[in-house]
C-alpha cells in the first residue's frame, strides 16, 4: 500500500522527532526576555483593581461609587454587579476602578459603599444530608448496566465497601489570570491576555463587550499571548474581568492592565469540583471483577459540573451508579486538568485497591487480570504499561500485603493506580513560508502554555525540511495568524504537529518543482535530507537549502496547513500506569513520597524532553493535591480561608521525592499518530499515593489531601501497622 | 496598603523619639518579612514606619565562653545558620532556625523580628482580628480550628504563637534585651509572652514605644539539646508543632530539664509535667514517651486539632532523644 503523503517518517528516518530536544524558548524564559501579560507595560498604561463581595450570598441593595471617582488619579469606574444582583460566592466582581497607580485603584476600590443584603449559604458539602436538609442537592444522573443487584447477592463474590473523595482544590497558576487592553483607536482593540485560547478570544471578547454595549467588530480585535504562567484549564474565556477591563480602557482612553490579586484568584478563578462517594466492588474470588456500585457527590460551585465518570477504565459487566450534585457557594467550577478524571480516579483506583486488599491479590496482578476490561486496544497498553512500571519502582521486592509489618513507627507502602484520556488534536491552521533566501517561519494562532508548543511546532518544520530545529521561525501567540484551537484537553501537541507537517510538505513540493530542472529531474524524484535538497538517495546530485531557496527568484512560498486532513497523522485514547511509593510516620500522620514512577503513552512523541517534562509536572502537581490542597472554607463567613501561598499549601523540592518517567514509544505505539500528553499524567498520582498509604498502613484514608490529622485518625480506626 | 510615614534614624536613641504610646500607630521595621505583608493585607495600617536598618551594633552575633551568645536583633535568620559558635554550642537554637523554610526569609527575616512576628492565624491574617471574633463570638471553636491552640486555650484567644526560635531561647534560659524611653531593661524570654484579652492587645510584654535590641543566651556549660518539629511542608511553612528540650546532665542522670512547646498555644509553652518526668532519671525510650505524655496531659483540644496532642506528646519525646543523641 502505497505511503499516504502527510505521513510521518519510520522510525529510522526521523533526524528529529522522538528525540530529547530542549525547547526553543528556554533562553527567553530563563533571562527574563519573555514577556508575560504581567511585564506588558503599554505607554501611559492605567491599572485596574476589582471590588469583590465578601459574602458568599448577598444581594446587592445599593452602590455608590462616587467617593471612589472623586479620588485624585482615578481615571474610570465600573459597575459589574449592581443592584438587584444576587451574588452566589464570596470574591465576585461588583466593580471595577482604574487608576493612575495600583495602590490608587485599590484605595478607590475601598472607597466604594456597597449595601448588602446577606442570604443563606452553603459552603461546606462534604456532608450531603446536610446538603439535603438545605435543599441544596440536584439529581447528577443515574445509570445501571447488567444485573448489579444479583451480582452483589452472588455467595461466590469478595465485596468491598468503602468511602472515598476529594475536596475542591484551585488551579493555582502562577500568574494569575489578567489582561492588558488597549484601543488604538475607537474601533480597534487590542489585548495582551494570560490565556489558552489566543484565537477564540476575540471572538468571545467582542460577543462580551457588545452585549455591554460596546461597538466593536470581531475582526477588529486582536490578542497576543507570547508566555502565559500557567493555565491548567482555567483560562479559556476572557472572563467578566476581561471584558470589564477593555470597558475600562475605552472609558479612559489608554491602556489598562488588570490582573487578580492572588487572593481573588485562588476565591474565585478556578475551582476543581470535589467527588466524594460510597462505593462497593466485587469480584470472584479469582480476582474478576464482577460488578460496581456507587453513589456519588460533590460540588462545582452553584451549577452544574458534570459528574466523574464512575466506574472509571475498568467496566464491570454490572454496574450502578447514582451521583447528585450539591449547590454550594465556593466559586465556580471550571477545567482543572483531565475535567473529572482525578476525581474518579481516586474513587474507583481506591476502591478497586480496597478490593485486591480484600482477596489478597497483588493490586498489579489484579489489575493485569482486569485490564481486559478496559476500553478496547487499551488492555493492552496497560498490561504492558503495569510491567513496565512494576519493573522500574521494583515492585517484587518492595510490594508486600496490607500493612508493612516491619518494626519501627515509619512505614513503607507501595501502590498503584492507572488513567485514560483522549488528546486527539484540535482544529489548526498554519502558515509555512520558505523565502528565497532560505529562511523558514511558521506561524499560527496557537499559544505555548509552557509545555514546548513552539518547540514540537519547529520540530515538525524542521523534521519535515531536512533542516535544523534552529533553522525554523516559530511565530504564535497572535490571534491575527491562521486561527489554532484553544490548548485544553491535551489537543495542542496533535493538532499543531499535523497542520505543521501537512503545510511544510506542501511547501516542500513546491520548492521541489521550482529547484528539479535544475537537477534534471521530475519533483516527485527530490527529497529533502540534512540541509540539502537532493535526489533520493544521490547526494552527489543536490544543492543546499539555500541554494535549492534561491530557484525561487522572487516568489516566496506561502502554503496553508491544516488539521483535520488527509493521512492518519494523529489520534485519541492513550493509557498510564503509576506507582507510588511512600513512607509514613505512624506516630505523627506524616506522608513522605519516596518515588513515582509513572510509563506514560501518548502515540508518536515528537520531543522526548519536553513530553517527559509534562509527565514532570504531572507528578509534582498531583503530589500536591494528593498531601496538601484543600479550598478551606470557613461555614459562618462563607468564605475561604487560604486564599494565599502560605495557607494554600503546594509541595516544595523537599516534598516530592524521586520521580521516573517512561514514555511508551515504538511499535505498537508510534504508528498510531501524535496523542496529547498534558491532562493524563496528572490523573493518577491522588490513587497511587493514597493506595500506597493504605499499603503502609493497612488501612484506607479515605479522603485526599492525605494529611496528618486524617493519617492519625484512619490508624486510629484499625491501621494493621 | 495604607499610607504611612517612613523613619530611618541612625541610633537606637533617635529611634525611640519616633515610636508612640498605641500599638498599631507605629511598627518597627527590621527584615519586613512579616510586617510587609501584614501591612499590604491591612492587618496593620500604622501611620509611621520607623526602620532599625541604619543603627549600627544591632547585628552582630558574639559568643564567648562565660557570657553566652548576644544575638543583636538585625541578625538574619541565614547568619544564625551559618554562625560556627551556634553550631558548636547551641544545637537545638540552629534546628529552630532550620524550622524556618525559605530563602528569602532566611536572609530578610531576623532574629528579633522572628521573636516578634504576629499569629500566622488564619482568620487573624484574613482580617478578623487575633481573635477572630465575629458577631460577638470567635470563630475558631466552631470553625476551621486544626492548626489552632490546644493548651491555653479557654479563651478567648486560640491562635498558636508562631515563633520558631523562642521555644529553643526560652528552654536555654534566654533573655531579650528592651530600650524604653526610660532607659534599658532585660526580659526573660520565658515572660515575655502574654495571652491577648483584647482585641488589639500584643503577644508579649513588649510595650509600644520600646524596641528590643538583643537576644541574650546564658553559657552551655554542660548541656544536652535538641529542636523537634512536626511540620505539614518540609518546604515554607510553619510547623504544626514544636518542642525544644534542654538537658542538665550529672553523668548520665538528668539533673534538670526545660522543656517548652511552641505552635501549641498562644504562647510558646513550657511543660513543667514533662520536666518532673525525666529530672533525676536515666533517659529511655520509656522515660522520653512518658514526659511526652505528661507534657501534654492537659491539653484541651478544639473540634478539629486532636491530633496536634499527639504530634505535640511525639514532638517532645523525639526531641529528649534527640538531645540525649546530640553533642553538648
Amino acid at each position: 500500500m502505497a505511503k499516504c503523503k502527510y505521513d510521518w517518517p519510520q522510525a529510522g528516518e526521523r533526524e528529529l522527532i522522538g528525540k530529547r530536544i530542549d525547547r526553543i524558548d528556554g533562553p527567553e524564559k530563563a533571562s527574563g526576555r519573555a514577556k508575560y501579560t504581567y511585564d506588558t507595560n503599554r505607554p501611559g498604561m492605567l491599572r485596574a483593581k476589582l471590588l469583590t463581595c465578601p459574602y458568599a450570598h448577598a444581594k446587592i441593595k445599593s452602590i455608590d461609587l462616587s467617593s471612589a471617582q472623586n479620588l485624585p488619579g482615578v481615571k474610570a469606574t465600573l459597575v459589574i454587579q449592581g443592584p438587584g444582583s444576587e451574588i452566589q460566592w464570596a470574591g465576585d466582581e461588583i466593580a471595577a476602578v482604574a487608576a493612575v497607580s495600583d495602590d490608587i485603584a485599590e484605595d478607590a476600590c475601598r472607597r466604594i459603599q456597597v449595601e448588602y443584603e446577606q442570604l443563606p449559604h452553603l459552603v461546606r458539602e462534604e456532608d450531603l444530608d446536610r446538603a439535603q436538609a438545605q435543599g441544596r442537592t440536584k439529581a447528577g444522573g443515574e445509570e445501571t448496566t447488567g444485573d448489579p443487584g444479583k451480582a452483589f447477592q452472588d455467595p461466590e463474590a469478595v465485596i468491598s465497601k468503602g468511602y472515598y473523595g476529594i475536596p475542591v482544590i484551585t488551579h493555582c497558576c502562577l500568574e494569575s489570570h489578567g489582561n492588558v487592553a488597549e484601543w488604538p483607536d475607537a474601533k480597534t482593540l487590542k489585548t495582551w491576555s494570560s490565556t489558552q485560547n489566543v484565537s477564540g478570544l476575540p471572538g468571545q471578547l467582542g460577543a462580551g463587550l457588545r452585549l455591554q454595549k460596546v461597538e466593536v467588530d470581531d475582526s477588529n480585535i486582536e490578542t497576543v499571548c507570547q508566555y502565559i504562567g500557567g493555565g491548567f484549564g482555567s483560562k479559556f474565556s476572557p472572563d467578566r474581568w476581561g471584558i470589564v477591563v477593555a470597558q475600562l480602557s475605552k472609558l479612559a482612553g489608554k491602556p489598562v492592565q488588570l490582573m487578580l490579586e492572588r487572593n481573588i484568584e485562588l476565591e474565585m478563578a478556578g475551582a476543581r469540583p470535589s467527588a466524594y462517594a460510597k462505593i462497593r466492588v466485587a469480584a470472584k474470588k479469582d480476582g474478576t471483577l464482577t460488578a460496581w456500585d456507587s453513589e456519588s457527590w460533590g460540588t462545582g460551585g452553584v451549577g452544574p459540573a458534570g459528574h466523574p465518570p464512575l466506574p472509571y477504565v475498568l467496566q464491570p459487566p454490572n454496574t450502578h451508579w447514582k451521583h447528585t450534585m450539591i449547590a454550594a457557594n465556593v466559586g465556580p467550577a471550571r477545567a482543572w486538568r483531565a475535567p473529572n478524571h482525578p476525581q474518579a480516579c481516586l474513587l474507583t483506583l481506591g476502591a478497586l485497591d480496597d478490593l485486591a486488599a480484600k482477596l489478597e491479590m497483588d493490586p498489579v496482578e489484579f489489575l493485569m487480570k482486569n485490564a481486559h476490561l478496559a476500553p478496547q486496544g487499551l488492555g493492552q497498553v496497560y498490561t504492558e504499561e503495569l510491567q513496565k512500571a512494576a519493573e522500574l519502582a521494583e515492585w517484587k521486592k518492595n510490594w508486600h500485603p496490607r500493612g508493612d509489618k516491619t518494626p519501627g513507627h515509619i512505614k513503607r507502602g507501595m501502590g498503584v493506580s492507572l488513567h485514560t484520556w483522549g488528546g486527539r488534536g484540535h482544529t489548526s491552521s498554519c502558515n509555512v513560508i520558505v523565502r528565497p533566501d532560505g529562511s523558514v517561519t511558521v506561524r499560527l494562532g496557537s499559544q505555548d502554555l509552557g509545555t514546548g508548543t513552539r518547540t514540537v511546532i519547529a520540530i515538525s518544520v524542521a523534521e519535515t525540511l531536512g533542516l535544523p530545529v534552529e533553522a525554523v521561525k516559530v511565530e504564535i501567540g497572535d490571534s491575527k495568524y491562521p486561527p489554532d484551537g484553544a490548548s485544553g484537553g491535551s489537543t495542542t501537541v496533535g493538532g499543531v504537529s499535523s497542520s505543521t507537517r501537512r503545510g511544510a510538505i506542501d511547501a516542500l513540493d513546491e520548492l521541489f518543482a521550482a529547484v528539479a530542472p535544475s537537477l534534471g529531474v521530475q519533483p516527485a524524484q527530490l527529497e529533502a535530507w540534512n540541509g540539502r535538497i537532493r535526489v533520493k538517495g544521490d547526494s552527489s546530485k543536490s544543492l543546499t537549502w539555500k541554494q535549492a531557496c534561491a530557484k525561487l527568484g522572487v516568489k516566496t512560498i506561502t502554503t496553508t496547513g491544516k488539521n483535520p486532513g488527509p493521512c492518519h497523522l494523529n489520534d485519541s485514547g492513550v493509557g498510564g500506569v503509576q506507582i507510588a511509593d511512600v513512607s509514613v510516620d505512624t506516630e505523627t500522620g506524616q506522608v513522605k513520597v519516596n518515588r513515582i514512577v509513572a510509563a506514560q503513552d501518548c502515540g508518536l512523541v515528537i520531543d522526548l524532553k519536553t513530553a517527559e517534562s509534562q509527565v514532570y509536572g504531572a507528578l509534582i502537581m498531583g503530589i500536591c493535591y494528593s498531601l496538601f490542597e484543600e479550598k478551606v472554607m470557613d461555614e459562618t463567613l462563607g468564605r475561604m480561608l487560604n486564599p494565599n501561598m502560605e495557607f494554600y499549601k503546594l509541595a516544595g523540592i523537599g516534598d516530592i521525592g524521586e520521580l521516573i518517567v517512561h514514555m511508551m514509544t515504538g511499535p505498537g505505539y508510534d504508528e498510531r499518530g501524535v496523542i496529547g500528553l498534558g491532562e493524563p499524567p496528572v490523573i493518577s498520582p491522588g490513587a497511587a499515593i493514597a493506595n500506597a498509604v493504605a499499603n503502609a498502613i493497612g488501612v484506607r484514608v479515605s479522603t485526599l489531601p492525605l494529611t496528618p490529622d486524617k493519617v492519625l485518625a484512619a490508624l486510629d480506626k484499625g491501621g494493621l501497622a | 496598603m495604607e499610607a504611612f510615614e517612613y523613619a530611618s534614624p541612625n541610633t537606637t536613641r533617635d529611634a525611640l523619639q519616633l515610636l508612640g504610646s498605641q500599638w498599631g500607630e507605629i511598627e518597627i521595621l527590621a527584615g519586613g518579612t512579616d510586617l510587609i505583608s501584614a501591612m499590604k493585607d491591612r492587618i496593620t495600617t500604622p501611620k509611621r514606619v520607623v526602620s532599625l536598618k541604619k543603627i549600627k551594633g544591632l547585628n552582630r552575633i558574639e559568643f564567648s565562653e562565660r557570657s553566652g551568645l548576644r544575638v543583636g536583633a538585625l541578625v538574619t535568620i541565614q547568619e544564625i545558620l551559618d554562625n560556627q559558635m551556634v553550631r558548636e554550642h547551641y544545637p537545638a537554637l540552629r534546628e529552630a532556625a532550620d524550622g524556618i523554610r525559605g530563602e528569602q526569609m532566611r536572609h530578610m527575616g531576623t532574629a528579633g523580628g522572628e521573636l516578634l512576628q504576629r499569629p500566622r492565624c488564619w482568620y487573624f491574617r484574613n482580617g478578623y482580628g487575633q481573635l477572630a471574633e465575629y458577631q460577638g463570638k470567635s470563630l475558631v471553636p466552631d470553625g476551621q480550628n486544626r492548626y489552632h491552640a490546644i493548651l491555653g486555650n479557654s479563651g478567648p484567644a486560640y491562635f498558636v504563637n508562631a515563633s520558631s526560635l523562642a521555644p529553643a531561647l526560652i528552654a536555654l534560659g534566654g533573655k531579650v534585651r528592651l530600650h524604653g524611653p526610660d532607659g534599658e531593661r532585660e526580659v526573660e524570654l520565658g515572660k515575655f509572652y502574654t495571652t491577648p484579652t483584647k482585641e488589639g492587645e500584643r503577644e508579649y510584654v513588649i510595650k509600644p514605644n520600646e524596641i528590643l535590641t538583643e537576644i541574650l543566651v546564658p553559657p552551655p556549660h554542660g548541656l544536652r539539646m535538641a529542636v523537634y518539629e512536626v511540620r505539614e511542608k518540609t518546604a515554607l511553612d510553619w510547623p504544626l508543632v514544636a518542642a525544644a528540650v534542654v538537658l542538665h546532665m550529672k553523668g548520665r542522670t538528668v539533673k534538670s530539664a526545660r522543656v517548652v512547646m511552641g505552635h501549641v498555644a498562644p504562647v510558646p509553652w513550657p511543660s513543667p509535667e514533662a520536666e518532673q518526668a525525666i529530672e533525676g532519671k536515666t533517659v529511655t525510650e520509656e522515660v522520653a514517651e512518658e514526659a511526652g505524655k505528661a507534657a501534654v496531659s492537659k491539653a484541651t483540644p478544639l473540634s478539629q486539632n486532636g491530633y496536634k496532642v499527639r504530634l505535640a506528646q511525639v514532638a517532645v519525646k523525639r526531641a529528649i532523644l534527640s538531645a540525649m543523641k546530640g553533642e553538648a
